[in-house]
């Protein structure tokens, strides 16, 4: 489904990611995880290229997301992407910022289009803010409603950036089970998180990432258990403290 | 259109020493008016910072009125409307000096003090009122801490408006030209009435403008880089 | 005063229509009407061409609006009497000369206010829609545009009161606004300039400190509305004072 190969990119003398070579196969969810500034951030963001790259390819069901040829808009249409700060339009309401994307950029018809993110809505458990604005929303409200409105594209990959770090405690849990929800229907997923409880659930594949590289590829059972990489050692030592 | 440029004629003999008068004219009218406005920004402020509530109220009505108003108007006032009011024996006294020089400084300086005021003002009101605390509490006088501590940091704070404003007098001192100031505005029509090279002549009184202006910002860039506000 | 508001009042409210052209005050606050909605679209693509993708049209709209910086209202009210006329094909009216002048001038000004607060919205908002699929134009048409203007609306008030103010320029080109119908007043009065150019500044004061009043009122009210969205920590744009 998602295919890096030989990724890299780099800014002057700064090395963000180094031939990077990697798949997410239909229907399998792959956690990032790693030190801050390891690359997997940018990582997931050269696959809608919000990050452009310098060298090598990246192909979604077959189709290179750096080619020339390509309409980056109809690509981005068709990949899902959930921010760690929500990125909800604020002046239309709830409902409006989930059948915008339908709407404008599919052509659906409004009424159509209100059924759907009502549908989408009342999934993420949050029907009853249909007509609020985002500015009244919780945080995990918010980022609820970005992944109703990012699912309302019928993307067939859903990437996440981080979607509870921004989110205090107690909020954490109601995105992470929605995320689960998703899993468990099949959806190919690439998420960056912190959250290696939710990982070790749910996660059919783990990348550990340092310095621009994919340093392990593991189930998350093994990742878990016995990491092989001493730099992977150290990272989940000092996530346990 | 069978147009000929000719610069030549605008930047030589006679239009040239019009040019320059023009150009001096517009200098001394921007300095004096800078200063009496900065100068006076500065009052205002101490008189605003005094606690005084009918003090604080006259600067606010002050700073209201020569916000709102044309500056034009203002000038018009002072040139038309003051003399007036004022005593014969001041009105002589500025007859026989340049009073249209003297008004145009006169209400460039007060329209812009109310501006810098302001400006200063809220570069006061950004600085924590902990930093008072820790000059006063070094030992340090309530001037001794004004001086030292918050007026250097209020100025950093302000350059950024302060430069901006000091551009916009230095443009509209362009409005002199309306009770007969001989600027630099005033002078390029006069040399256009002689010669009817109307393209020639404000072609040359915009280079002068912009190259003043770029300057004045380019000035002001380089202070705001090396006194930055944080 | 009253009396010189009874006798020349319709003069100065509204020139010598149906005499001649409309004039006065009505015509001060019609130009400035017509200069701000006129400006409008070209500030709008100034500002989009000063934070563009593309060096070019960086380079076109910074030497635009840095031009315009540094040059005086009354010059470019010259070059416009003087070269209107010449581009349009056929001579121009004072009123029409203004107008021309204003949008030039003011373009750039209201383009730097209309691209600060485009600035000021999250990068995160452009990526949002952009990963929808949604293109550049329709990006900035349907989510940037309507959230920087509704944030900048208290500065495009403060900017519609420094339009006004610059309508007084008129006076030295003839045009019959509202200071210039004053003048006429006063030069036929001849000993009443107090009373005139009181009348004028006391007008101006009312109408502008009203508008800037509400400027500062819309301002505390958008502020309020916006500190309470989730995520993030709002600037509110400072209001700048009118420039004369």
């Amino acid at each position: 489904m998602i295919r890096f190969e030989k990724v890299s990119k780099w800014y002057g003398s700064y090395r963000a990611l180094t031939h990077v070579d990697a798949q997410v196969e239909t229907g399998q969810m792959v956690v990032l995880c790693g030190p801050s500034g390891s690359g997997k951030t940018t990582l997931i963001r050269t696959v809608n290229r919000l990050e452009p790259i310098e060298q090598g390819r990246i192909t979604v069901n077959g189709e290179d997301v750096n080619s020339p040829g390509s309409s980056i808009n109809r690509l981005r249409s068709n990949i899902g992407f959930v921010f760690q700060q929500f990125n909800l339009f604020p002046h239309m309401t709830v409902l409006q910022n989930i059948i915008f994307g339908p709407m404008k950029i599919r052509g659906m018809a409004q009424k159509l289009a209100i059924e759907k993110a009502e549908g989408l809505l009342d999934r993420v458990g949050l029907l009853a803010k249909a007509e609020v604005f985002p500015e009244q929303l919780s945080g995990g409200q918010a980022q609820r409603v970005a992944i109703a409105r990012a699912l309302a594209m019928d993307p067939p990959v859903l990437l996440f950036d981080e979607p509870t770090s921004a989110l205090d405690p107690e909020m954490v849990g109601e995105v992470l089970s929605v995320m689960k929800g998703l899993t468990r229907e099949g959806m190919t997923m690439m998420c960056v998180t912190h959250e290696m409880g939710f990982a070790r659930e749910v996660a059919d594949q783990v990348w550990f990432m340092d310095k621009g590289q994919i340093l392990e590829r593991a189930a998350p059972s093994d990742f878990f258990s016995r990491p092989i990489h001493l730099r992977a050692q150290r990272f989940l030592t000092d996530l346990a403290h | 259109m069978g147009y000929h440029l000719d610069f030549a004629s605008v930047l030589t003999g006679q239009h040239l020493s019009w040019l320059v008068r023009g150009i001096a004219v517009t200098a001394e009218l921007s300095i004096a008016s800078w200063l009496l406005a900065f100068g006076l920004a500065v009052i205002l402020v101490l008189i605003r910072m005094s606690g005084l509530r009918p003090a604080e109220w006259f600067v606010g009505l002050y700073v209201e009125y020569h916000q709102n108003v044309p500056l034009l108007v203002q000038v018009l006032f002072w040139y038309f409307a003051v003399p007036e009011l004022l005593p014969q024996k001041a009105t002589i006294w500025i007859n026989e000096r340049d009073s249209e020089l003297i008004f145009a400084i006169i209400a460039l300086g007060l329209c812009f003090s109310a501006y810098m005021s302001e400006a200063l003002r809220s570069g006061i009101r950004a600085i924590p009122k902990t930093q008072f605390e820790a000059g006063r509490v070094l030992g340090l006088s309530y001037l001794g801490t004004m001086r030292y501590i918050i007026v250097p940091q209020a100025v950093k704070i302000s350059a950024p408006p302060l430069v901006n404003y000091s551009l916009l007098l230095f443009k509209n001192s362009s409005l002199a030209m309306a009770i007969g100031v001989h600027e630099l505005t005033y002078q390029s029509r006069l040399i256009e009435n002689d010669t009817f090279r109307t393209f020639e002549v404000f072609t040359v009184a915009t280079v002068i403008y912009l190259s003043i202006s770029f300057l004045i910002m380019w000035v002001g860039e380089r202070f705001e880089r090396r006194a930055p506000a944080h | 005063m009253w009396d010189i508001m009874r006798d020349q009042g319709v003069l100065l409210l509204i020139g010598q229509y149906p005499n001649g052209p409309l004039g006065g005050l009505v015509a001060t606050v019609l130009l400035a009407i017509l200069g701000l909605a006129l400006s409008f679209p070209c500030a709008i693509l100034l500002a989009l061409g000063r934070i563009s993708p593309y060096r070019a049209f960086r380079s076109i709209s910074s030497a635009i609006v840095q031009t315009m910086r540094g040059t005086p209202l009354l010059l470019v009210i010259f070059w416009s009497y003087f070269f209107l006329p010449l581009v349009i094909g056929h001579a121009v009216s004072g009123f029409t000369t203004m107008v021309g002048a204003l949008v030039i001038y003011e373009s750039s000004y209201l383009a730097e206010v209309l691209r600060s607060g485009i600035e000021a919205l999250p990068k995160g908002q452009v990526e949002a829609a952009r990963s929808l699929g949604l293109s550049y134009w329709r990006t900035n048409y349907l989510i940037i545009l309507p959230q920087a203007l509704f944030n900048t609306l208290p500065s495009l008030l403060g900017q519609f009161v420094s339009i006004i103010k610059e309508t007084s320029l008129g006076y030295v080109i003839s045009v019959n606004e509202f200071t210039f119908a004053a003048a006429q007043v006063n030069s036929v009065l001849l000993t009443k300039p107090v009373q005139v150019f009181s009348i004028l500044a006391i007008t101006y004061f009312l109408l502008c400190s009203s508008l800037t009043q509400t400027a500062r009122w819309l301002e505390g009210r958008i502020a309020r509305r916006r500190s309470g969205q989730v995520g993030r920590v709002v600037k509110v744009m400072p209001l700048p004072e009118p420039a004369p």
